[in-house]
This record gives C-alpha cells, sequence and structure tokens, in this order.
C-alpha cells in the first residue's frame, strides 16, 4: 500500500491547510475534541432528525393548496391579476432605475431578482385557484424577474428623460399601487377588509418603512433643534411612542381614534394600522438617524457653516448624507423588524401572513391529518418571512460595501 | 466711529471678550488687520489664539466687544454672519473635508450653492486651484484616499474656490506629518505672496519669518505683545514672549 505511488497520496495544499484547521481550531486538547464529537453528534442526529420528519409529515398540502389564502388571502379570485399587475409595475420600475442610477439600486434590483428567482421554483407546483384570472403564481415571478433584469440594459441605453419619468413614477408609486389593488377610476373595488395575507403584510412593511422615513428624519433634526418648542414636541413625541408596545399603539389607531375623531369609524381598518405601524416606526427611526449625526464629528458642521452654507444646506448636503450612511445596518435592521411585526395587526382584525396561516391551520379540512398541519405551516411561513428578510440584509451588506470606499 | 472709515483695515477687533461658564478665554482682543496684510497669531496652548481666530467668522460667538469684517459688523444676525462667511475662508487643523463627496465635489460645493455659479464654471475653477496646489490627478478621489498633506491642500483649494477676501488658517499643519508641513507651508507662502489677507495661528516661525507681516503674541486670552518678526524674535519686550519665544525656536 505505501509504496505502490507514495508520491501521488502525498495530499494537496488545500487538504493539508483543512486538516491544519481542524486540528488547530477543533481538536487542540482533549476537552475540546469531546466538545467537537458532542456537538457533531447532536448537530448530525438533529438533521437526520428534521429530514425523517420532513419526509413523513402529512400536513404539507395545507400550505399548498392554500396557498392564495396566504399570499392574498380573500381577495377575489377573478381579480388576482390586479395584485400580480403591481408586483410587475413595481419590478419593471425597480430594473429601469437599477439601469439608470446602477450603484445602490442596481444592488437592490439585482437582490429582489435573485429572491423572485428563488421563489418561482417552488411556485411551479402550486396547484391553480379556481375560477382565477391572473398568471400562475411561478409565471408572475418568472416575468418579475425578467422585467427586473431586461429594465438594467433598457434604462442604461435610454437617455435623460428616462430619469425625470422614473423619479416621478417613484414618487406616485405607492398611490398607484393602491389603486390598482383596490381599484376605484374604472376598476370594481376591492375592499381592504378581504385583502390579506403576504400581500397585507408587504403593504404594510412597504409604507411603514416609506413613510416612517422622512417623518423619523424630520423628528431626529426637530430633537436637535434650537427652538425649543420644537425640540420638546419632538422629545415628547419619541419618549411616549417608545414608551409603549406596538400592541397599544395599533389598539389606539384602530380602537380608541374613531371614538375621538368625528367621523372616524369610517376611516378604513388598513389605513388605521398603516397609520400605526408608521407612527410607531418612526420614532425608533429617529433615534437611529439621531444617533448618526451625533456621531459625526463637529468639525464637518464648522466646516459647511465656514464656507457659507446655511444651515439648511449644512443639514442635507453634509450632515445627513453622512449620519444616513453610518447607519444603514441599523435602518435594514429596523425595517426587517417592522417586517415581522406586522403580524401584531391580527389583534385588531387584520389577517397577514401569519394570520392567513393560524386560519389555514384551523380548517376543519385538516382535522384528520395525525399531529395536525400547523408545524408544516408555518414552516412554510417561517421560510417565507426568511427569504424577505434575508434579501434585505444582503442588500444592506453590499450598501455597506458600496459606501465603504468613501470613508476613511 | 472713525475707525469703521478709516483706512483700509478689513479686520477690526475692538475689545474682544468671551466667556465659557465662568472661564475667560478672550479679555478685550483688540487687533486691525490691513488688507493684504498676513498675520501670525502664536502663543501657548490654552491662550486664547484658537477661540480667537474662530470668533472672526463666527464659529465663536463673542460676548463683548466689536468685530467688523470687510465693512460688515458682526452681529447676531445671520444675515450679516452669512455675508461674512462668503468672504472669509477657513482652514482647520482636522482638514475637516467632507468624507462622502470627492475632492471635486468637496470644492465645487460651496461655489455651486452658496455663490450660485454652474457646476462646469465650477469645477473649470476647481482644477486650477487643484493645479495651483500641485494636485490636479486626485480630483476624482475621495478624501480618505489622500495623505494627510494633500487634504490639507485640498482644504485650501475648497477654501479658495469661493474667492474670499481673507483666508484663516487654525494650525493648518499641526496634525501633519513633518514630512508634509512643508508642502502645505509652500502653499501658504505662495498664497501669502500673491497679496491675500492671512491670519494664521501656527507654531512653524520660519514660515513667519519669511512671510509674516506682523506677529501677535497672546497668552492667557489676551495679546501680550505684537510686532514684526524681526522685532518680535530679535527683540520680544515681554518676559512671557521671551520665554515663550526661546521654547520653540
Amino acid at each position: 500500500m505505501v509504496t505502490d505511488g507514495a508520491t501521488a497520496r502525498i495530499p494537496s495544499p488545500d487538504i493539508q491547510r483543512m486538516v491544519t484547521w481542524v486540528r488547530a481550531n477543533l481538536f487542540s486538547t482533549w476537552y475540546n475534541a469531546v466538545i467537537t464529537i458532542v456537538l457533531v453528534y447532536g448537530l448530525i442526529s438533529a438533521l437526520v432528525g428534521l429530514a425523517g420528519w420532513v419526509a413523513q409529515a402529512q400536513g404539507w398540502p395545507a400550505a399548498f393548496t392554500n396557498m392564495k389564502l396566504i399570499l392574498a388571502w380573500t381577495y377575489p379570485n377573478d381579480q388576482i391579476w390586479r395584485p400580480q399587475l403591481a408586483v410587475l409595475f413595481v419590478a419593471a420600475l425597480l430594473g429601469l432605475s437599477a439601469g439608470v442610477w446602477r450603484g445602490v439600486v442596481q444592488l437592490v434590483a439585482i437582490g429582489a431578482a435573485l429572491t423572485a428567482g428563488i421563489l418561482a421554483v417552488p411556485a411551479i407546483g402550486l396547484p391553480e385557484f379556481a375560477g382565477m384570472v391572473g398568471l400562475p403564481s411561478w409565471l408572475a415571478l418568472a416575468t418579475s424577474v425578467a422585467l427586473l433584469l431586461l429594465g438594467i440594459p433598457i434604462g442604461r441605453r435610454a437617455g435623460g428623460w428616462l430619469r425625470w419619468v422614473l423619479i416621478i413614477a417613484w414618487i406616485t408609486a405607492y398611490p398607484i399601487v393602491i389603486l390598482i389593488v383596490r381599484g376605484g377610476i374604472g376598476l370594481p373595488v376591492v375592499e381592504t377588509k378581504l385583502w390579506g395575507g403576504l400581500m397585507l403584510t408587504l403593504l404594510l412593511a412597504i409604507s411603514g418603512i416609506v413613510l416612517s422615513f422622512p417623518i423619523g428624519v424630520a423628528l431626529a433634526l426637530g430633537r436637535r433643534s434650537r427652538l425649543p418648542i420644537i425640540r420638546i414636541f419632538c422629545i415628547a413625541y419619541i419618549e411616549l411612542i417608545r414608551g409603549v408596545p406596538l400592541v397599544t399603539v395599533l389598539y389606539m389607531g384602530s380602537l380608541l381614534l374613531p371614538l375621538f375623531l368625528p367621523g372616524g369609524e369610517s376611516v378604513d381598518q388598513f389605513i388605521r394600522a398603516m397609520v400605526a405601524v408608521t407612527l410607531f416606526s418612526a420614532a425608533y427611526l429617529a433615534e437611529n438617524v439621531r444617533g448618526g449625526l451625533q456621531a459625526l464629528p463637529a468639525g464637518q458642521t464648522e466646516a459647511a457653516r465656514a464656507l457659507g452654507l446655511n444651515v439648511v444646506q449644512t443639514t442635507f448636503l453634509i450632515t445627513l448624507p453622512q449620519a444616513l450612511r453610518a447607519i444603514v445596518p441599523l435602518l435594514v435592521g429596523q425595517s426587517i423588524g417592522l417586517f415581522k411585526d406586522t403580524s401584531l395587526v391580527v389583534i385588531v382584525g387584520l389577517i397577514d401572513l401569519l394570520g392567513a396561516a393560524q386560519n389555514v391551520v384551523g380548517q376543519p379540512d385538516w382535522l384528520g391529518t395525525p399531529g395536525g398541519v400547523w408545524r408544516e405551516t408555518f414552516l412554510v411561513i417561517a421560510a417565507l418571512y426568511w427569504v424577505f428578510s434575508f434579501t434585505m440584509s444582503r442588500v444592506s451588506k453590499r450598501i455597506e460595501d458600496s459606501f465603504a470606499k468613501s470613508r476613511h | 466711529m472713525s475707525a469703521t472709515l478709516q483706512g483700509d483695515d478689513i479686520i477690526i477687533c475692538e475689545g474682544v471678550s468671551k466667556w465659557y461658564g465662568s472661564f475667560q478665554a478672550l479679555s478685550g482682543v483688540s487687533l486691525r488687520i490691513a488688507r493684504g496684510e498676513v498675520v501670525v497669531v502664536c502663543g501657548p496652548s490654552g491662550s486664547g489664539k484658537s477661540t480667537f481666530i474662530r470668533t472672526i467668522n463666527r464659529l465663536e460667538e463673542h460676548q463683548v466687544g466689536r468685530i467688523t469684517v470687510d465693512g460688515i459688523e458682526m452681529t447676531s444676525d445671520i444675515r450679516n454672519i452669512d455675508a461674512i462667511r462668503r468672504e472669509v475662508g477657513m482652514v482647520f487643523q482636522q482638514f475637516n473635508l467632507f468624507p462622502h463627496l470627492t475632492v471635486m465635489q468637496n470644492i465645487t460645493l460651496a461655489p455651486i450653492w452658496v455663490r450660485g455659479r454652474t457646476r462646469r464654471a465650477s469645477e473649470a475653477r476647481a482644477l486650477e486651484l487643484l493645479e495651483r496646489v500641485g494636485i490636479a490627478e486626485q480630483a476624482t478621489k475621495y478624501p480618505g484616499q489622500l495623505s494627510g498633506g494633500q487634504q490639507q491642500r485640498v482644504a485650501i483649494a475648497r477654501a479658495l474656490a469661493m474667492d474670499p477676501k481673507i483666508m484663516l488658517f487654525d494650525e493648518p499643519t499641526s496634525a501633519l506629518d513633518p514630512e508634509m508641513v512643508k508642502e502645505v507651508l509652500d502653499v501658504m507662502k505662495t498664497l501669502a505672496r500673491g497679496g491675500m489677507t492671512m491670519v494664521c495661528v501656527t507654531h512653524e516661525m520660519g514660515f513667519a519669518r519669511e512671510v509674516a507681516d506682523r506677529i501677535v503674541f497672546m497668552d492667557h486670552g489676551q495679546i501680550v505683545e505684537e510686532g514684526t518678526p524681526e522685532a518680535l524674535f530679535a527683540n520680544p519686550q515681554q518676559e512671557r514672549t521671551r520665554l515663550f519665544l526661546s521654547q520653540i525656536l
């Protein structure tokens, strides 16, 4: 054995390095060796157990046959093309913007395309919804991937006019999406009480993130203001909101506010939740932004003022851009938190992604399934939450890297 | 009254005093600086020299006394302050370049936003200034990619881009590695010989001897002594001045 081709048996440098690493890090002492073996054994048995359970679990059909409820709740089947159109509209916008602005926007677009592509694969196996008018889920996702990627070269080649079209389109994007989904002007109205599932979660989270951003920045600047009235108002607001749980704010918005406002009962439940989530998020965002502002050296403001820039110019050209860059990880962390916190709207009667899943689990169809279907269903939901959260955190990492070169 | 009308004095300080809480940082500083004059302010640390130079463009507010810059009196009226700041360039010890902007953007920012010049004109002027301070090839870099000496030269170009009538230097070479001090001082000397009104807080006595018209020695928030470099170095009148000069020369 040793004699035949001893030279060929010398391990390659890679393997040697691996062996050295394992020895140095996992088996350096006898107790490290014991810990390694115990942990590896535990990990393997857990994985084997999980794989075995996944294979024999009978509850998987619950999530997949009810995917319509999970994605869009009781949104009418014959109108399902409208949320799909909204998704494609945003995908096209994002793709074109990535071509025009490149940089960070391009990172976001590619991240979104990857996520949609990954989701499209399991979506191929989804059953058709009865009476559905629209694309099959996998085709809708594949189309949005295509729009995201095709938009980049098109946007790159287009003239400067596209820039202005896109700016206007982004400013009006949220109202347009709501118009498509809710209806009015020519389209049959779909009441918000029929909305739900992933669609509701995304609409709430995106509006919360987008709307709380300007409010949060304004609060952060206000808290640093020299005018006592503004400063005190901002401090009071921030500390009041941060002092109560989101559940309380949601209850306030949805149950108490209508009692105080004239005609308040007619305010849409979705809008109430949206306002509550936005106002809640803004207080936390304000503190993050303030932290970023305070970390800046005083010399930055002094240099700007010495050049003759006024307070507004100094804030928007010098301090705020630097502060926001510094807190990208915090902002994304907060966005991920908000995305998942929207599941609390269940307590005010809205059915979000989690609410839809709970409903599916409780359907009488699954009473006969041994052990119930909740494990399988919630795993599917968890995977959905994870895909979106993970996309956000990857995009955040790429944004940080692209800013890194302009730091010291 | 006659003071503001008299002669060609571009900076007039009369009895300027300032307190931080109960600590008096400046006590009755009076100084007149003529158009085109180069004044070096020196003194031990904590003597109030930086505080004094920073009152000239209102980065520090004085509580007593009068400061008039280019015929505009410094009051708490923000329009007066902004008018003065447009005419007064400043270079800091820590450079204070804007790290999120390129060298070119650092220099063109104020001309575009404050002077209302076009981007093209500002960029042409910026290149000219970068050429003058010897780093035209760095225009597209970020400040973090430059050496300290290069950053400070960019900071000088940034201040000059506003076409100021006065340049303030607050210890411009104190944060630099020794081998980079010369490149910054050379730029400052060229500027001084070109007729710029300059007020420099610095310990570079070689620079003072070469280009300063006047040296002002401060201690404990007061001007102890002032005079031409020759007179002050050769024959200081005050004991404190003599002691200070013996320590740094």
